[in-house]
């Protein structure tokens, strides 16, 4: 496989591989694109340091791993949605999961966090098998996820909905609940909670709204902000940026930056091939069930495996960088051949039209 | 005019009377189930008969005291959530709703059938199952009280007393729950139950927590309901009772503390003027004898209250205590 991590990316990969050649040690800060990057530098290095060296193929043992996945398959009367040999995926790093649609994301997701039963396999985390633990029980553990529908608990207000996800309440369990004194010190204390996560979340002064008054953009943001009430040591989101406005991506995606920065484990789903190299440190790339590719962001443009399953088999999936990044070459290499037979106004002509 | 006071006077004792508890008590249990955890419960009724022939049973055919009878209905209706949620409460809403619909209905015709007679005494019900609990009461029960215009007798005002005590009690408890974290999660399981799954709580558990409180609140109105009638047969707990709660706790507001028992009061005034009232019209003959008869009145305040509903639902969705921004969120 080919190790050079691809030169001359459109302009928000170039930002990123500044940020890797920071990481790697040279001239740190000489390049530093946003200062917003600089704070989380440092836990951002040691995930991409880590997985630097490693080589770019599938099931790849990684130095410290969370999450070990070994020969699940999930079948739904015909048809294998997830069959996985080996998985693991790296503790504090973020980890992207990318496929056309169909390729059993949700469907992985769904196992490893316990809302479905696989037919075969086992996994764990933190060496702790999981399989046969009910989600409440996954959850518990540390292993908190999202929806691809965002889940708002409509009729609560934006802090009721924080407040349930605090773990270990003992206000909840059924008799406890009838004596206030036994949880109303816990109840301030995750209150308090709340509010610091709602603030950082610009959510707070919509704390005593309703959840389903929110917009699409806000129920994610308050999404992601419930299960970090939890404290988890693996945050699974699936497609987060998902129906949000472009502004609201930005604040997104710093979020998840900062989630990797308080030393969580990261995994999610994405189709934006942009966020998906702006933040994760590794790329697993999953089509019919499979996963046919892994490797830093940067490898898997290059990967003949990804390219054939986004376009070879599926015609109709959103356009990709991938795709963008191929019909530019072409671009590209027509230009240099109209310029050497002296066609230069057709061929300025094609870029400008691929370029968009 | 005289006529319509007398009317009123008799609606509310209809709208405070032990029917009206009975009411109130099954709607309460609905209201954690549905209204709070989003469960359907639509046998409530089975509770109520479990709770009413337990004291039956147990006093009359057992020779048992009165409250080991009171023990035995809400035992009975404890197991009959318990046997009704543990294979439903895991699949969808749906399933809880056939099998309580199923349980209610077969429940009454298992304690009216022959094979049952020796225990339930079949059709013909079980009585005399009372005289302990009346001797209970501090006044004089064999005396007739005038209240508001009405007479009660002595049994029934304790009855009543000791119902709107227990509608009183009930109605604390399920505000000290849902104010408190444990309501969280339920109101939360009534949203989305996979959301609360999620964040690590365990959905089923509090599903029949939610169930087995509901239950026993309407076993406890079943037995306002049999010690008032002085008798327990199968069919007075025909299962329309448990449609007439959802519709008084939907008149009152749900998912609020106080408004199953206002819908619950509201519910049987109204039914007991428009019937009282119907009659009196009749009677004077301010409604002609072609138009509308005596005998049918007692369909016409049915339809009347129907009417009522649908107004309701129209004009105000959220029932009388409702919030009626929270009840227009339902689109997800």
């Amino acid at each position: 496989m080919p190790a050079d991590p691809t030169p001359g990316q459109p302009a928000p990969h170039g930002a990123h591989a500044s940020g890797a050649t920071a990481s790697s040690g040279a001239a740190p800060g000489a390049s530093a694109p946003e200062p917003a990057w600089r704070t989380g530098d440092a836990p951002r290095r040691v995930a991409q340091a880590a997985l630097k060296d490693l080589p770019w193929e599938v099931g790849v043992a990684k130095p410290d791993p969370a999450i070990v996945v070994d020969g699940v398959t999930r079948t739904f009367g015909g048809l294998t949605a997830v069959s996985v040999d080996h998985l693991e995926v790296q503790r504090g790093g973020i980890t992207g999961l990318i496929g056309p649609n169909g390729a059993g994301k949700t469907t992985l997701f769904n196992l490893l966090t316990g809302f479905d039963q696989p037919n075969t396999g086992t996994w764990s985390f933190d060496g702790r098998p999981l399989g046969k633990l009910a989600p409440h029980q996954v959850a518990r553990l540390g292993v908190v996820r999202t929806f691809q529908l965002t889940k708002a608990l409509s009729r609560l207000t934006v802090l009721q909905n924080m407040l349930l996800g605090a773990q270990g309440q003992r206000g909840e369990s059924f008799l406890r609940a009838l004596v206030p004194g036994i949880w109303r010190g816990q109840e301030q204390a995750n209150t308090e909670k709340a509010m610091d996560l709602l603030t950082r979340f610009k959510l707070d002064r919509k704390k005593d709204d309703f959840a389903g008054t929110l917009s699409g953009g806000q129920r994610k943001l308050l999404e992601m902000a419930r299960a970090l009430m939890s404290d988890p040591k693996v945050v699974m989101l699936d497609e987060p940026m998902a129906g949000v406005n472009p502004a609201l991506t930005q604040s997104l995606l710093g979020h998840v930056k900062d989630l990797r920065e308080q030393g969580m484990t990261v995994v999610f789903v994405e189709h934006d091939m942009d966020v998906v190299r702006d933040i994760s440190d590794w790329v697993i790339v999953m089509a019919a069930g499979k996963v046919i590719a892994e490797g830093p962001p940067e490898s898997i443009s290059q990967n003949q495996a990804v390219v054939d399953a986004y376009l070879g088999a599926h015609h109709d999936a959103p356009l990709t960088v991938e795709e963008e990044d191929r019909v530019l070459a072409e671009a590209e290499a027509a230009i240099a051949r109209e310029e050497n037979a002296d066609g230069d106004v057709i061929g300025s002509e094609t870029r400008r039209q691929e370029d968009r | 005019m005289g006529e319509l006071i007398d009317a009123l006077a008799i609606a509310l004792k209809a709208g405070l009377g032990f029917q009206a508890v009975f009411l109130a008590l099954l709607a309460i249990g609905i209201n954690v189930q549905f209204g709070y955890a989003g469960l359907l419960n639509f046998g409530q009724i089975a509770f109520a008969m479990l709770g009413g022939y337990g004291i039956a049973i147990s006093v009359s055919q057992w020779g048992l005291p009165f409250w080991v009878g009171v023990v035995v209905g809400l035992l009975a209706a404890v197991v009959l959530a318990l046997l009704l949620g543990l294979p439903t409460l895991r699949l969808r809403a749906d399933y809880l709703a056939i099998a309580t619909i199923a349980a209610a209905e077969g429940l009454r015709l298992l304690f009216r059938s022959v094979s049952a007679t020796p225990v339930t005494n079949g059709t013909r019900g079980l009585s005399g199952f009372n005289a302990d609990f009346v001797a209970m009461a501090p006044w004089d029960t064999s005396r007739r009280y005038p209240i508001l215009g009405t007479q009660w007798s002595g049994a029934e005002l304790w009855v009543t007393t000791v119902g709107w005590v227990l509608v009183a009690l009930s109605c604390l408890l399920i505000w000290l729950l849902v104010r408190s974290p444990w309501g969280r999660v339920v109101k939360s399981i009534r949203e989305d139950e996979d959301a609360v799954r999620s964040l690590g709580k365990n959905v089923y558990v509090y599903k029949m927590q939610a169930l087995v409180l509901g239950g026993v609140l309407g076993a406890l109105g079943g037995m306002v309901y049999a010690l008032g009638t002085a008798s327990a047969n199968p069919d007075q707990y025909q299962n329309a009772n448990t449609f007439l709660a959802y519709a008084a706790l939907i008149l009152g507001g749900a998912a609020r503390v106080l408004g199953p028992v206002v819908g619950a009061m509201l519910m049987f005034f109204i039914i007991q003027f428009a019937d009282t009232g119907l009659r009196t019209l009749i009677g004077n003959g301010v409604i002609p004898e072609d138009l509308l008869s005596a005998t049918d009145v007692a369909q016409i305040r049915f339809v009347l209250i129907g009417l009522g509903l649908m107004l309701l639902l129209v004009f105000r969705p959220q029932g009388i205590f409702g919030d009626r921004r929270e009840v227009m969120l339902d689109a997800r």
